[in-house]
């Protein structure tokens, strides 16, 4: 009990003061971080995929791709054109499709398709793809992306909305096209 | 003039300002660094000071909204007066800020200025280099255009390889899903307030140290850095061989940082603004997008690695250099300065420096992107189709439709990510022709699936005539064994 004496009254009031600091500051911060993680915590609870009609299946002639566009679904007021989405789209025949994201798998530039020699071609690096989105030559380590698809009522509806990358949000994409949905049009994907 | 000196009394009897300046720019330094060496140091803070007042001259104007930024750039480049003058000096101002602050960082290197008791004064230079690539960065994206769009996708695709956070640090940097108005927004409060900010205080503190410490003497060739002693030693020679910094050496600091202003605004005269180049559109993608001048280099490695080494590489490389540079001034705190005794230091800076010139002329040609219009833009060269089959012209045809071109250049034009075929004849047989059209391989795709046999004979006939004059085409010796007339296998005439 000696030692406590020998705190001044000012000096406690002081510890005192930045405790209450330092209480006021942590209660501020967690508001804080929760805004500027908003992005990310959006994506863990509801996710920015949903489902986005491309057209009717008859816009899109049998054995050719052809670029497709659309709104992205998760869109604010100020994005402007940047909201507008491109994608490659092969009808392979009937309603089996395959609807390719234009980045490419290297490192997001716009792929183009040339349909003479059957490739796709990325102006940056150099990957090259094959008609079915397959790695054909380059820096890419792996395929396009590949969006899952649905046709419903005679219209092709693609799983999309957010960037794809070589990283974790092309695995989520992928993985639930591998869970049944590659070449879709079957009821199974509905 | 008396009124203004009456005033100036009266100010300073108020805010006392006058001595401590005096004493900051009249400090005594060694007479030895009085020379051309020792004005990049300042150079980068008169520029720094010019991006500041550009910037917020830029700020009056611009509109960081996704959907105006582009056509705010316009107006600033078309409507406003001089608009498009203040862009310029901007854009060429950050060009030499970055610049200047490496060839500052050089000669401290080569000069041992890191040593003791600099050591955090290189520190937060090393800080301030990041900070100033930051800016860079940050400020090619506000010149929202393609470039600025495709280089956010290539910055997110690189931010996504991060090992089990990647994709919360690609929502991070986007603001959202995709690029787009929360993206630019973000990138706004990061070029006009965190970085500079940041920038400011550091840069404070850089000169402060400076003036504490002390500017580095001349290194001379065998004068030893030694903890114990060297304090006492510099004190000794600013002492004994020392003179006012105004004006003994600053008059030089002024006369280059003059120069460098004027050089900023002749360039921003002659050669005008950065861009804008195209809409930032997404669904245009007709467009080769490349990153600005200081990140050229970076783009031709991107496509020189091996891509198994590719993630790693990006990954790890730069902390690694970060961590290097952060440490150097421990690992190297005493001994010798001068360049003359430090060859590794002289072989280390000439390394990085062809290392990183030559990547950035390597990116200024960017030999492995594909010419996306060479297939229907240039030509096959005439003398290349005289006197030649139906066949052979059939196959030239094949050649161009298929976009071979787009890759393989003939006589000088055309893609250079293959190799020239000009000689190919030379070079590979008729069926080492064959299988490396069909087949692909060597970073060419295999074109098996989209050509007919008819189509590839007529392309390898094409081919086979792609010789010198004088040299007759590769042969498979040992067809001459197998095939009953003794020539080799050669499609039909």
């Amino acid at each position: 009990m000696s030692n406590e004496s020998q705190i001044s009254r000012r000096g406690l009031f002081m510890k005192i003061g930045i405790l209450f600091n330092g209480v006021v500051a942590t209660a501020l911060a967690v508001p804080i971080v929760q805004y500027v993680a908003s992005s990310i915590l959006r994506s863990r609870a509801n996710g920015y995929l949903s489902w986005v009609t491309l057209g009717r299946v008859s816009d899109f002639p049998e054995g050719e791709t052809r670029l497709a566009t659309f709104r992205n679904p998760y869109v604010m007021p100020t994005d402007g054109k940047t909201a507008d989405t491109a994608c490659w789209v092969r009808r392979i025949g009937g309603d089996e499709f395959q609807v390719f994201a234009v980045n490419c798998a290297h490192l997001g530039c716009p792929v183009r398709w040339f349909p003479q020699s059957g490739l796709f071609m990325c102006p940056c690096h150099g990957g090259a793809y094959y008609r079915d989105g397959s790695r054909a030559s380059g820096p890419p380590e792996r395929g396009l992306f590949e969006y899952p698809i649905k046709i419903q009522n005679g219209e092709i509806t693609i799983h999309a909305g957010e960037l794809p990358t070589p990283g974790a949000t092309a695995d989520k994409q992928s993985a639930s096209r591998d869970s049944g949905c590659r070449g879709c049009g079957k009821p199974s994907c509905a | 003039m008396r009124v203004i000196r009456t005033i100036g009394e009266w100010l300073d009897a108020r805010l006392q300002i006058a001595a401590p300046i005096r004493e900051v720019v009249e400090h005594p330094v060694p007479k030895n660094t009085a020379s051309w060496w020792y004005v990049f140091g300042s150079a980068a803070l008169v520029v720094f000071a010019l991006q500041l007042v550009t910037g917020i001259l830029l700020g009056l104007v611009y509109v960081p909204s996704a959907g105006d930024a582009w056509s705010s750039l316009q107006t600033l480049n078309h409507d406003v007066s001089l608009g498009w003058f203040i862009r310029a000096l901007h854009g060429w101002g950050s060009n030499f800020m970055v610049a200047i602050v490496l060839i500052h960082m050089m000669q401290v290197f080569l000069f041992g200025a890191y040593k003791f008791p600099r050591e955090l004064t290189w520190i937060i230079g090393v800080l301030l280099l990041l900070m100033t690539l930051g800016m860079a960065f940050t400020g090619q994206v506000l010149r929202f255009d393609q470039d600025a769009y495709w280089g956010l996708g290539i910055g997110a695709s690189i931010a996504s390889r991060v090992p089990v956070v990647g994709d919360a640090v690609v929502k991070l940097m986007l603001g959202g899903p995709i690029i787009a108005g929360a993206t630019l927004s973000r990138f706004f409060a990061l070029h006009v307030f965190v970085v500079p900010g940041l920038l400011i205080g550091f840069v404070c503190l850089h000169v402060l140290m400076v003036l504490k410490l002390g500017i580095n003497e001349w290194p001379m060739p065998g004068r030893i850095v030694k903890r114990a002693t060297y304090l006492g030693e510099y004190h000794e020679l600013t002492k004994r061989d020392g003179a006012p910094f105004l004006p003994y050496a600053a008059w030089k600091d002024a006369f280059f940082a003059a120069g460098v202003l004027l050089a900023v605004s002749a360039c921003a005269v002659y050669y005008g603004p950065f861009g804008p180049t195209g809409q930032p559109d997404p669904t245009i993608i007709q467009t080769v997008p490349k990153p600005d001048y200081f990140f050229l280099w970076l783009y031709a490695v991107l496509s020189l690695l091996p891509p198994s080494m590719e993630t790693p590489a990006l990954l790890i490389g730069p902390v690694v250099v970060i961590i290097a540079l952060l440490l150097l001034p421990f690992l190297s705190g005493e001994g010798e300065k001068s360049w003359r005794r430090r060859p590794i230091a002289v072989i280390t800076v000439l390394l990085i420096a062809v290392a990183l010139s030559t990547f950035t002329r390597l990116a200024e040609i960017a030999p492995w992107s594909p010419h996306m219009n060479a297939w229907s833009g240039d030509p096959i060269p005439q003398q290349m189709l005289k006197g030649t089959t139906a066949l052979e012209r059939q196959g030239a045809l094949v050649f161009q439709a298929k976009q071979c071109r787009n890759c393989h250049a003939l006589g000088d034009s055309g893609g250079e990510r293959g190799p020239a075929l000009d000689q190919v004849a030379v070079r590979l047989t008729l069926d080492q022709l064959i299988r490396q059209v069909i087949q692909g391989g060597g970073n060419m795709p295999a074109y098996g699936n989209n050509l007919s046999p008819a189509e590839t004979t007529a392309l390898v006939a094409f081919l086979q005539r792609l010789h010198p004059p004088g040299q007759s085409p590769a042969i498979d010796a040992s067809r001459r064994i197998v095939t009953d007339d003794g020539a080799d296998r050669r499609p039909a005439r």
